[in-house]
């Protein structure tokens, strides 16, 4: 990707809070119009990161660029060409949908009208609650209005910070929807999420933990990563059939993984002897099949590998 | 487009006090209520002193000296008492203080009049357990039975400008020094980390609105509300406490607004350190409003103070405040008068604003 | 059901005009892990409120740990353990004067708070954290610590209110596994989640829309009900009709 196609450049970036290491040497490439997904738990260092590409933090090392604007040199013009989001709710809860909206338009000197194709689908569904408090409102809505108030100055860049946490299903998969359908309109976008099955809703993801980027990819290409055998085991008595795999014979790893467990198996394991170890103590219905492995089977296997 | 971006801002804030009706009350009633406090229950005035009376000899002298005592409001006359019984008086709480006239009084009192030397014509006895009471009462009293004598080497004190001592004269200037600093410090410190709390101050600091404008639109609306009480608290002095308003209410009111400046540079300052808002208030109230109650002469005399506290007094933006206002509005002196205090204030405005600005930056650390 | 742990019958919050909770009945097996899912604003937070013992019903009936939630809200609150992702533990304590200061509150012995704390320090592997501040632990430890400490006093019922918000995704199977331990050895698991594939961990799962609720069964029968691979599906197509989006 040429440096010139980049709409966010994150190169060796590195904040420290005291002992603590926030983030250590990230450097990854978000293509402009791309939907890039950071993926990873709370404390992998992606609030700091967003601040760090917001301006609002100044990085111990490393560089970082929107549209090609130096974070250190060029905050004013990058804060003009970012619409931020971050992860708690920013919006003023004693004001209504209206006012925040007519407040932040003001802020950046423009008219909602202005901007009408841009916001005009999102904003559609929560036009209905115009006079109602945005504290009042729930998640999902609460959500929808801060992306309408972060999208109200027309930004190139997107940077949301955990916009689905604490949202339902549902509305998750809604907000998804929008962006997507915002990414169709140019705006290139840079989201976390500590949600796994969301990754497959970006164009790339990196995967993060503990201030670090463990790996960058198409979500399918990140879940190629995963070498080696992977088996879905299911049965009655999910627990004691845990228990009882963990302490067979060949088994490198197992962990529950939805409905099934996902085993990893280690050298010398065989699927027939398995199952007829497990009959042996008592789980003569157990079901063990190939799967395939999924973004959250990379990402344990990396985090294992730290 | 920038002003419409800034009035946008201060309609905001405006909303933000006007959606939390609590607090509005409390800053709107908050004067009010202690204007009342101070000036009725809290006070530490002349008011109803019980005076007995010993005289060996009830001369047209002396009976006239008492009757100007029971036709005082301020004190109530006991009667007369046995010279003996002056000590069981006081202890029993019968009467505060004893008027001890000399046996040959209207002898005494004529020579002072001709300004002969003579010895002490009246002895106060005071229970001095309330030390207010009994200093300003004796100097009262003093004044009563005296006030008839011209001249002389008659060792008088005269009360000017307040002689009944009344304590909400002086209590008017202190609730406004304490009012504003409590609203203009504490309520910007606040709203600001507020906003820091909630988060969104990350997005107005992205946003391309520069952050002193927006610390500036916070501070209008409690700017206004403290003109508000400006104007009400004397005014209710005035029309309630019946403390008169002498002077100069231009020159009053230009000091009270730098005064405001200097208040809301505070609370700024402060909302750069607390990044919490009970953090905010706890700096504003311990930091801000014990000294500011303490040291500033509102609840005790200065002078008063030891010498170490003196000196910290000086730093206490609100006693200098209070002392000029004093000056302005109880002694009614001109403006010029109080070119000291204005220019220490002026002086403690710059520091502060400088120090917050230099403080406040565009970033989270 | 032979004896239910928890069972409600026609329970109903209303707030003003606004019914939040709308006759809702079911029953809670002992020693089962019983998933409560529901999207924002079904009304999923009022109705464990009720269960808790923090807030009273309106109408209906119920027993939760033999206890009446009309009556006995103070005796349900000492029956049941509550873990919630917001509040949990203080930060400025050690872990060892967090378990120390629960025991208390729950009127453990000094010696049986003792013993548990032994007993969570090892099974968590934080014996050498135990004068750690909880503010310094990482959030998956917090979770963990979090959930020994709300079955410190071997509640028959313990409470979870979204526990794994937030938390990397081996961290999280642990924290399951403690549930599973726990359902195990005899405790029932009440627990609220986002994450739906934790659903598919669940004995049963209920899901409220629009404050009832809509579906309740073991997460093989309800996806074979609604024809779907997922219990992602079952809650997305029970959740999309919901008219309180709000």
């Amino acid at each position: 990707m040429e440096r010139s196609d980049c709409a966010i450049e994150v190169s060796g970036l590195t904040k420290r809070y005291g002992a603590l290491t926030a983030l250590d040497g990230v450097s990854f490439r978000v293509g402009r119009g791309e939907l890039f997904g950071l993926i990873g738990p709370d404390g992998a260092g992606k609030t700091t990161l967003f601040r760090l590409i917001a301006t609002l933090l100044t990085p111990d090392a490393g560089t970082a660029s929107v549209d090609g604007f130096d974070i250190g040199r060029d905050a004013r013009r990058i804060r003009a060409r970012v619409g931020y989001m971050p992860g708690r709710f920013s919006l003023y809860p004693d004001l209504s949908v209206g006012e925040n909206l007519d407040f932040f338009a003001s802020l950046f000197g423009v008219r909602i009208a202005d901007h009408s194709d841009l916001i005009a689908p999102i904003y559609r569904q929560i036009e209905p609650f115009r006079r109602r408090r945005a504290g009042k409102l729930s998640g999902g809505m609460k959500q929808k209005l801060a992306l309408c108030c972060a999208l109200i100055h027309r930004p190139s860049v997107l940077l949301l910070d955990e916009p689905t946490t604490g949202v339902d299903a549902v509305s998750r998969s809604e907000f998804w929807d929008m962006l997507s359908e915002l990414r169709t309109k140019g705006i290139s976008m840079l989201v976390s999420t500590p949600y796994m099955d969301e990754a497959q809703r970006c164009g790339r993801i990196a995967l993060c933990d503990k201030g670090r980027v463990l790996a960058v990819d198409t979500p399918a290409g990140t879940a190629a990563r995963f070498d080696g055998a992977l088996y879905a085991l299911s049965g009655p008595d999910m627990y004691g059939l845990l228990l009882a795999a963990r302490a067979a014979h060949g088994v490198r790893e197992c962990y529950p993984f939805g409905a099934v467990h996902h085993l990893i198996p280690g050298r010398g394991f065989s699927a027939e002897r398995f199952v007829a170890e497990l009959a042996g103590k008592g789980f003569r219905n157990a079901e063990l099949r190939p799967a395939e492995a999924g973004i959250e089977d990379v990402f344990i296997r990396l985090m294992r590998h730290e | 487009m920038i002003m419409r971006g800034f009035m946008s801002f201060v309609r905001k804030e405006t909303l933000h006090i006007l959606r939390d009706p609590r607090t509005m009350l409390i800053v709107l009633l908050m004067p009010v209520i202690q204007v009342l406090l101070f000036g009725f229950a809290m006070s530490t005035e002349v008011t109803d002193v019980r005076v007995a009376v010993v005289a060996p000899h009830r001369t047209e002298g002396v009976r006239q000296a008492v009757r100007r005592i029971a036709a005082n409001p301020c004190f109530t006359l006991r009667g007369y008492v046995d010279g003996t019984q002056i000590d069981a008086v006081l202890r029993s709480g019968e009467a505060d203080a004893v008027a001890v006239f000399a046996a040959d009084y209207d002898r005494r009192m004529n020579a002072l009049e001709l300004g002969e030397a003579a010895g002490e014509a009246v002895q106060l006895v005071f229970d001095a357990s309330n030390t207010n009471t009994a200093s300003a009462g004796a100097g009262y009293l003093q004044s009563v039975l005296t006030a008839d004598v011209r001249s002389g080497p008659l060792p008088e004190t005269r009360l000017l400008y307040n002689p009944q001592m009344k304590s909400s004269y002086n209590f008017v200037p202190g609730i406004m020094g304490m009012i504003f600093m409590l609203i203009c410090a504490m309520m910007t410190s606040v709203s600001i980390v507020r906003e820091k709390e909630t988060g969104t101050m990350e997005v107005l600091l992205v946003s391309p609105v520069r952050p002193l404008r927006i610390v500036a639109a916070k501070m209008v609306p409690y700017f206004l509300l403290s003109c508000f009480n400006l104007a009400t608290i004397p005014l209710l002095a005035r029309c309630v406490l019946e403390v008169p308003l002498s002077g100069n209410l231009a020159g009053i009111a230009c000091l009270s607004l730098l005064y405001l400046l200097l208040a809301l540079a505070f609370g700024l300052l402060i909302s750069t350190f607390a990044d919490k808002q009970a953090t905010a208030l706890l700096i504003s109230g311990m930091l801000l409003l014990m000294p500011v109650v303490m040291l500033s002469g509102l609840a005790f005399p200065i002078e008063n103070m030891p010498r170490i506290l003196r000196v910290v007094s000086c730093a206490v933006p609100t006693r200098w405040y209070i002392e000029a206002v004093r000056k302005l509005m109880i002694e009614g002196l001109p403006f010029a008068a109080v070119m000291k205090e204005v220019a220490i204030l002026a002086a403690m405005t710059a520091v502060l604003t400088a120090a917050a600005i230099r403080k406040f930056n565009d970033k989270l650390e | 059901m032979n004896d239910p742990i928890l069972s409600v019958r026609e329970l109903s919050k209303k707030f003003g005009g606004f019914t939040a909770v709308d006759r809702i009945s079911f029953d809670v097996a002992r020693g089962e892990i019983f998933g409560f899912l529901g999207a924002n604003g079904a009304g999923k937070t009022t109705a464990m409120r009720m269960l808790c013992g923090l807030s009273y019903p309106t109408s209906g009936s119920g027993t939760v740990a033999g206890c009446d939630v009309m009556r006995e809200s103070e005796r349900i609150k000492r029956r049941i353990g509550y873990m919630s992702q917001r509040f949990s533990l203080y930060d400025d304590l050690t872990v060892l004067e967090n378990i120390r200061l629960y025991g208390g509150i729950y009127g453990l012995s000094r010696r049986r708070i003792l013993r548990r704390a032994v007993e969570i320090l090892r099974r968590l592997d934080f014996r050498s954290e135990s004068r750690t501040l909880v503010g310094a632990l990482p959030l998956g430890w917090k979770q963990k610590l979090a959930f020994s400490v709300a079955t410190l006093h071997r509640p028959e019922l313990v409470f979870l209110d979204e526990p794994t918000g937030g938390v990397d995704p081996i961290t999280r199977r642990q924290f399951w596994e403690l549930i599973y331990e726990a359902a195990a050895g005899g405790t029932t698991v009440f627990v609220t989640t986002h994450y739906m594939d934790e659903a598919e961990y669940c004995s049963r799962v209920s899901v409220m829309v629009d404050g009832r609720i809509r579906a309740l069964g073991t997460p093989a029968a309800l996806k074979k009900q609604y024809a779907v691979a997922t219990m992602d599906e079952v809650f997305r197509t029970l959740a999309r009709g919901a008219k309180r989006s709000e």
